[in-house]
C-alpha cells in the first residue's frame, strides 16, 4: 500500500497486494486494481505511442472506451495479447505488460519524428501518397505500411488456450449492469422468467462506482448494487454475467456475448476455458448500456495526464488512485464539477476550473465554489503544456484575449455524455437526435427491445430507476411472466446532469492548425476532418474513411460525436442532415478464439473414414483428403515413391488384378412403385426398359442441360434402384433428388434414401477378378452369361449379404462387391487372401485415375466443370434421344450448347512421350501468336501411363473432334510443348479387356 | 441468425437447421422440351429480386428434409410466414411491412 498515488482510506480496495511489471520494472498493486489504476496509483501516466505520430498516450478513460491506453499481456511465448485495454485488464500476482509502437523506448521513441513531419501525414495521406508508380505499391509501399503499421506484436506459437462456446435461451436479456440494468432484472426476476444480466465489468454497478453522490435504499450506490446482484444470483431463474461483453446484436433477438473467464487469473487451470462465447435468444431484451464521457478538443489534448473527469473519479472513488496532485478541470458540462469535488475533498489541489459556458448555475458549481476552487468561466484552455506528462494548461477567455498559464499535473475534461446507442443501432433501430440536447437518443426500435437509462438519454438517477424497473416488469410480462409484486428500489439521493459541447472547442478552429484530437487512436485531429470537407468529402461516411475517424478498435466511442459535429459545421449543416455513421459488431474486439470455440484442429471439420481404413494404414497407404473422406491414395513399397507405386499398382492391375476401396462413392437407393419413371427424369438414360438385374452408367444434368453428376445405377427390382453418385457429390445429388420430388414431381411414388454408409464397396478389377471373387461367393452364377458386364446380382459372400456389381472404372473386368459396412474390412481381408494367390496388388486413387484416363472415362467435376454437356463430353449415346422430358433436356437445347466450336474433351499425346502436361495448363493452336494468346482449351487430366509407355492427357478443347490428329501447343514457363490431338482411349481401343 | 417456422414440424428453428433453395412459384412446364426460348428464360434465368417482399423455398435440411415455401421481406430481412410447398401464393401477408 505504499504506491504514491494511492490514497489511504479512498477506494474499495481493501484487498492483498498484487505485483507486476511493465515495461520490465516491477510495480505493486492491489488485488480489484485494473493495470490502469495499479499504474496510476503508482504514478505512471506514460503507458504507450500512438498510431500514427506516435506521441506519447496516457489514460483516457477508467473502461471499455479506452483509446490509448493499448499494452501488450505476455503470460509466455504463446499467449502475448496485444492491444489490451490497460483499463479493463485485472490485475493479478505476477502480470506482465509492456508498451507498444515504440522504439527503443516508451520515453523516447525514433517514431515520434512522424510528429515533427506531420504535415507530411495528413487526412488522406495513404491515398494521395502512394498513388505512383503503380509496380510500388505491391513491392514497396505495402510492405513498408504493413510493417509499421498495427500495434504491438502477435505471438508466433499456436494458441494454447481453449473456449468455451454456448447457446442460451431466456426471456428477457439486460446488457448492462449499472443501476439501470440492475433494477430492470430485479424486476424481470420477479416474474418468474429467466433472466439473463450481463455486464463487461468484474463488478456491476456501471457508474455508481465513481458516483459519490448516489444513494439507494439507504446505501451508498455501489454497495447497493452489490447487494442487489447477490440477490440476483441467487434466484434459479436468473443468470448473472459479469465480465461478459454483449458485442452483437442480430436478428430475432439473437445476441453474441463474449464472457472473459481466465485472463484476470494469475494462473487460469487447464480445466478453465479462457473466453465463452454466448449466444443467446432472448424474447425481449433491455438495453442498460450507459452513456460514455467525451471529451474536450483542444490543441494537445493527448498529453498524458489528461483524461476523462469521470474516469478520474472512478480511479479515486472506487480505486483509491489520485491522478495527479495538481489537477486542472476543463468542461463545458457539470459532471466534471464532481470531479474536483471528490478530489478536492481527498486532499488533491484543484488549479481550477475552466468552464466554456459563460454563466453556469447549480448545486455543484455551488459546492466547487464553497470547498474554495477556482472557477473560470466563458474561458477554454488553449493548449496544454508538457510532452511525456502534462505540466500546465494555458486559459484564454473564449471569445480572445490574454492567456494565462496555469501549471498542472493532470487535467480532468468533459465536454458532456454520449448514450451508448451501440447495440441498439446494431439490432437496426434507426437512432434521433435529439436537437435540445443535441445527442442521438433511440428512435424507431427494428427489434423486441427496449432502452433503458443513460443510453436511452434518460438524466437523473431516480428517473432512471424509474424508467428500468418498469421497463424490465413490461418486458417480463410481454415475454410471459405472472404479475411479480413490485419492489423498486428508492433513489435517496443521485446526481444529474446533461447538456455539454460537441466538436471543437476555441483555440482548436477553423483559423488554426493546432493538433486537437478527435481520435486518440487513429491520431485524427479537428484540422483533419475539416481538411476531408474541404476536399470534396461531404459524407460523414467519406469523412469516416478518409480521415479513418473512428475506425479503430475503439470504433469512436469517444470521437464519433465530435467527428460528426466538426464535419457538420464544416459543411455549414445542421448534424442530423449529416448523419451518424452505422455501428457495427464487435462492440469491443472479440479474439478469433472465441469466435472458433472447439472447431479447430482435428474438430474443424469431420473427418469420415471407411470400414477399410485401419487395413489401408496398416499397410502404409498414404491418404488423401477427398471432401470430408479419408481415401487411400497409394500403396508404396519399402523404397518405392509414388510414382513407383502408382507405376506397379496400374500394371497388376492389368495383368492381374487390384482391389480398391470405393466405399466413399455415394449411393442413393431410389425405391417405390415410380421408381423408374423418376430415374427418368432425373437422368437423361432410358430405365423403364432395364431389366432387373442389369446396370446402366447415368448421367445427371441441371435444368441448364450441365453435367451434374454420374455414376452406375443397378436396377435391383422392378421398384428398386441403387444409385452411385461422384463420392464428393453424394450430398448434392440426394439434395436434388428430393427436391425434384418434393416440389416438381410429388405425384411421384418413391422414396430416397441415402446408402452411402451402409455399404462399404470393395472394387476387384483385372483379369483375376472373378477367379479372387469366386470361391467366396455363394448363390450367384459368376459366369459370363450369367452375369455380364454392367449386371448386379444379391448373394452372399463370405457369408454375408452383398449386392454384387459386375461393372469396371478401369477398362479391364471387374467386380464391385457391396458388403454391409461393418463386414467391410473382414470381406477385404478374405479378398486380399485370396488376391495373394494370384499376385494382385492394393491400389489407391491415383491409381484409380490413371486407370480411367487410360480408358477415357471422364470424372466429373475434373473433366467437367459445369459447362459441359453430354455431348461435349462425348456422351451422347447415354442421352434418350426418345425421351419427352428430364431435368435438363430443354436447357441442353439452347442455341449456344448447340451451336458448333464448343469445347470438346478429346485426348491429348505430347510429342515428346516423356512429357507429362501440368493439368489446368491452356493450350494454343498457334504458339507465335502475340501475347495474351487466345486459349482454345485446357488439359483436364494428365498422367504418366505406365501401361501405354508414355504420357496420356485429356483436354476440352474448342471444336475437338473434328481437330483429330491435329498439332497444339501447350506454352509453359519454360517452353512450349507440342502435343497430338486423339481419342480418348489409349488402352484396348475395342473393350475386349471387359470380358477378358 | 434467424428463427425459421417449419411448416411440417410446426416448430420455430434456427436458421443453421435449414438451406435457402431459391425463388419460390416458379413451376417447371409439363412440357418444358417443347418451350420457347424466351419461356425458358423466364424459368430459369428471371428471378424477381425484390426489395421488400419475396416468396422462396427452404428446406428443413438438417430437421424433417422437407422442402417448403417462406415469405421473408429482405429489408428487414424478416419472416413473414411459411407455408407447405404445393400450397398457393398466400393472398394476404400477416403483418407485412409495407
Amino acid at each position: 500500500m505504499n504506491a504514491a498515488f494511492r490514497i489511504p482510506g479512498a477506494g474499495r480496495l481493501r484487498q492483498a497486494t498484487a505485483s507486476f511489471s511493465f515495461d520490465d520494472k516491477s510495480y505493486v498493486g492491489i488485488d480489484g486494481d485494473t493495470l490502469a489504476s495499479a499504474l496510476l496509483a503508482n504514478g505512471v501516466h506514460l503507458v504507450g505511442r500512438s498510431f500514427k505520430y506516435h506521441r506519447p498516450r496516457g489514460f483516457l478513460s477508467a473502461g471499455a472506451e479506452e483509446p490509448n491506453a493499448l499494452v501488450q499481456i505476455v503470460r509466455d511465448d504463446a499467449r502475448k495479447t496485444p492491444n489490451v485495454r490497460a483499463t479493463v485488464q485485472e490485475l493479478y500476482d505476477g502480470l506482465t505488460a509492456h508498451s507498444q509502437n515504440r522504439w527503443p523506448s516508451l520515453a523516447f521513441d525514433v517514431g515520434a519524428v512522424n510528429d515533427i513531419a506531420s504535415p507530411l501525414f495528413s487526412a488522406g495521406f495513404y491515398y494521395k501518397t502512394f498513388m505512383w508508380p503503380k509496380s510500388a505499391w505491391k513491392n514497396l509501399y505495402e510492405p513498408k505500411i504493413r510493417a509499421a503499421a498495427g500495434l504491438g506484436v502477435s505471438p508466433d506459437r499456436p494458441d494454447p488456450d481453449h473456449y468455451a462456446a454456448r447457446y442460451a435461451h431466456c426471456e428477457v436479456l439486460v446488457l448492462g449492469g449499472g443501476a439501470a440494468g440492475i433494477a430492470a432484472a430485479l424486476a424481470a426476476a420477479e416474474t418468474g422468467v429467466r433472466v439473463i444480466l450481463a455486464d463487461e465489468q468484474a463488478e456491476f454497478g456501471g457508474s455508481l462506482r465513481f458516483e459519490s453522490g448516489a444513494k439507494i435504499e439507504g446505501e451508498d450506490g455501489f454497495a447497493w448494487a452489490q447487494g442487489a446482484i447477490a440477490k440476483l444470483k441467487a434466484m434459479d431463474n436468473v443468470h448473472v454475467l459479469p465480465r461478459t461483453t454483449a458485442f452483437g446484436y442480430y436478428a430475432q433477438n439473437f445476441v453474441g456475448l463474449v464472457e472473459r473467464v481466465s485472463d484476470h487469473l494469475k494462473s487460469p487451470g487447464r480445466e478453465l476455458a479462457r473466453e465463452r462465447l454466448w449466444q443467446v435468444r432472448a424474447r425481449r431484451v433491455v438495453l442498460a448500456t450507459g452513456a460514455i464521457e467525451r471529451h474536450m478538443v483542444f490543441a494537445d489534448n493527448d498529453r498524458p495526464g489528461i483524461m476523462l473527469a469521470s474516469a478520474a473519479r472512478t480511479y479515486l472513488n472506487h480505486y483509491g488512485v489520485a491522478v495527479g496532485r495538481n489537477v486542472g478541470v476543463y468542461t463545458a458540462n457539470d459532471s466534471a464539477y464532481a470531479a474536483a469535488i471528490d478530489l478536492k475533498k481527498a486532499g488533491v489541489n484543484v488549479a481550477a476550473i475552466v468552464d466554456l459556458r459563460d454563466n453556469p448555475t447549480g448545486p455543484v458549481i455551488d459546492e466547487a465554489r464553497a470547498l474554495g476552487i477556482e472557477i473560470n468561466f466563458g474561458r477554454a484552455v488553449i493548449r496544454a503544456g508538457g510532452k511525456l506528462r502534462v505540466s500546465s494548461m494555458t486559459v484564454q477567455p473564449k471569445n480572445g484575449g490574454g492567456e494565462r498559464t496555469i501549471p498542472v499535473d493532470a487535467i480532468l475534461m468533459s465536454a458532456g455524455w454520449t448514450p451508448s446507442v451501440h447495440l441498439f443501432s446494431q439490432s437496426r433501430g434507426k437512432v434521433a437526435f435529439n436537437e435540445e440536447t443535441r445527442r442521438f437518443v433511440p428512435g424507431t426500435y427494428a427489434q423486441d427491445c427496449v432502452s433503458v437509462g443513460a443510453c436511452n438519454g434518460t438524466d437523473g438517477l431516480a428517473a432512471t430507476i424509474d424508467e428500468a424497473y418498469a421497463a424490465g416488469a413490461k418486458a417480463a410480462k410481454d415475454a410471459g411472466g405472472r404479475a411479480g409484486k413490485s419492489a423498486k428500489p428508492k433513489v435517496d439521493a443521485s446526481e444529474s446532469w446533461s447538456r455539454g459541447m460537441l466538436g471543437a472547442a476555441p483555440g482548436a478552429g477553423p483559423d488554426t492548425t493546432v493538433k486537437a484530437f478527435v481520435d486518440f487512436q487513429n491520431d485524427v485531429t479537428a484540422k483533419d476532418i475539416r481538411q476531408a470537407v474541404h476536399e470534396g468529402m461531404h459524407s460523414i461516411e467519406h469523412v469516416k474513411r478518409f480521415t479513418t475517424n473512428g475506425m479503430a478498435t475503439d470504433q469512436g466511442k469517444t470521437s464519433n460525436m465530435h467527428g460528426l459535429a466538426i464535419a457538420a459545421e464544416t459543411l455549414g449543416k445542421p448534424i442530423p442532415q449529416v448523419g451518424l455513421t452505422t455501428f457495427r459488431a464487435p462492440y469491443t474486439p472479440v479474439t478469433f478464439g472465441s469466435i472458433v470455440g472447439h472447431a479447430r484442429g482435428a474438430l474443424f471439420d469431420p473427418t469420415r473414414r471407411t470400414a477399410i481404413h485401419p487395413w489401408a494404414a496398416a499397410q502404409g497407404a498414404v491418404f488423401e483428403d477427398v471432401g470430408q473422406w479419408k481415401r487411400a491414395w497409394y500403396f508404396p513399397k519399402a523404397g518405392e515413391d509414388m510414382h513407383a507405386a502408382v507405376d506397379r499398382e496400374c500394371v497388376t492391375v492389368r495383368k492381374v488384378a487390384g482391389l480398391f476401396d470405393a466405399s466413399t462413392l455415394g449411393k442413393i437407393e431410389v425405391v417405390g412403385p415410380d421408381a423408374a419413371k423418376f430415374m427418368e427424369l432425373l437422368y437423361t438414360n432410358p430405365w423403364e426398359k432395364l431389366e432387373p438385374g442389369r446396370c446402366r452408367y447415368g448421367i445427371m444434368l441441371r435444368e441448364d442441360g450441365f453435367i451434374y453428376d454420374d455414376g452406375v445405377v443397378g436396377r435391383l427390382a422392378p421398384d428398386r434402384f441403387h444409385v452411385t453418385t461422384t463420392t464428393g457429390g453424394a450430398p448434392r445429388v440426394m439434395h436434388h433428388m428430393e427436391d425434384y420430388l418434393q416440389t416438381e414431381f410429388p405425384h411421384l411414388n418413391v422414396w430416397l434414401t441415402s446408402i452411402t454408409e451402409q455399404w462399404a464397396v470393395i472394387a476387384v478389377q483385372g483379369p483375376k477378378s472373378r477367379d479372387i471373387i469366386a470361391p467366396l461367393v455363394e448363390g450367384i452364377d459368376m459366369s459370363d452369361e450369367a452375369l455380364p458386364h454392367m449386371s448386379v446380382r444379391e448373394g452372399k459372400i463370405c457369408g454375408v449379404p452383398t449386392r454384387l456389381f459386375r461393372m469396371s472404372f478401369t477398362g479391364e473386368r471387374g467386380f464391385e462387391v457391396n458388403v454391409p459396412a461393418d463386414y467391410g474390412e473382414a470381406v477385404w481381408e478374405a479378398l486380399w487372401a485370396e488376391g495373394q494367390k494370384h499376385g494382385t496388388c492394393a491400389y489407391g486413387t491415383e491409381t484409380m485415375h490413371v486407370l480411367r484416363a487410360e480408358k477415357g472415362y471422364i470424372i466429373v467435376g475434373q473433366d467437367t466443370d459445369g459447362t459441359v454437356t453430354p455431348n461435349d463430353a462425348g456422351l451422347d449415346w447415354a442421352v434418350g434421344k426418345k425421351k419427352t422430358d428430364f431435368v435438363g433436356i430443354r436447357g441442353m437445347a439452347r442455341a449456344d450448347l448447340v451451336a458448333k466450336g464448343r469445347k470438346q474433351l478429346v485426348g491429348l499425346k505430347t510429342k515428346d512421350p516423356k512429357v507429362v502436361l501440368e493439368e489446368g495448363a491452356q493450350i494454343v493452336d498457334d504458339p507465335k501468336q502475340a501475347i495474351p494468346m487466345k486459349m482454345i482449351g485446357h488439359v483436364t487430366s494428365s498422367y504418366w501411363s505406365e501401361n501405354c509407355g508414355r504420357s496420356i492427357a485429356l483436354a476440352l478443347v474448342a471444336g475437338g473432334r473434328d481437330r483429330m490428329g491435329q498439332t497444339l501447343y501447350v506454352p509453359m514457363p519454360n517452353g512450349t510443348i507440342e502435343v497430338e490431338v486423339t481419342g480418348m482411349v489409349f488402352v484396348d481401343e475395342k473393350g475386349e479387356h471387359l470380358n477378358g | 441468425m434467424l428463427l425459421i417456422r417449419c411448416p411440417y414440424c410446426e416448430e420455430e428453428r434456427p436458421e443453421l437447421e435449414f438451406r435457402n433453395a431459391g425463388e419460390a412459384h416458379i413451376a417447371r412446364s409439363t412440357n418444358i422440351a417443347g418451350e420457347s426460348d424466351d419461356d425458358f428464360e423466364k424459368f430459369f434465368f428471371i428471378r424477381s429480386n425484390p426489395k421488400g417482399v419475396i416468396y422462396e423455398r427452404w428446406r428443413h435440411i438438417h430437421g424433417c428434409a422437407r422442402f417448403f415455401n417462406a415469405v421473408r421481406d429482405t429489408v428487414t430481412d424478416k419472416f413473414v410466414m411459411t407455408y407447405k410447398a404445393g400450397e398457393p401464393k398466400p393472398a394476404k401477408l400477416p403483418g407485412a411491412s409495407k
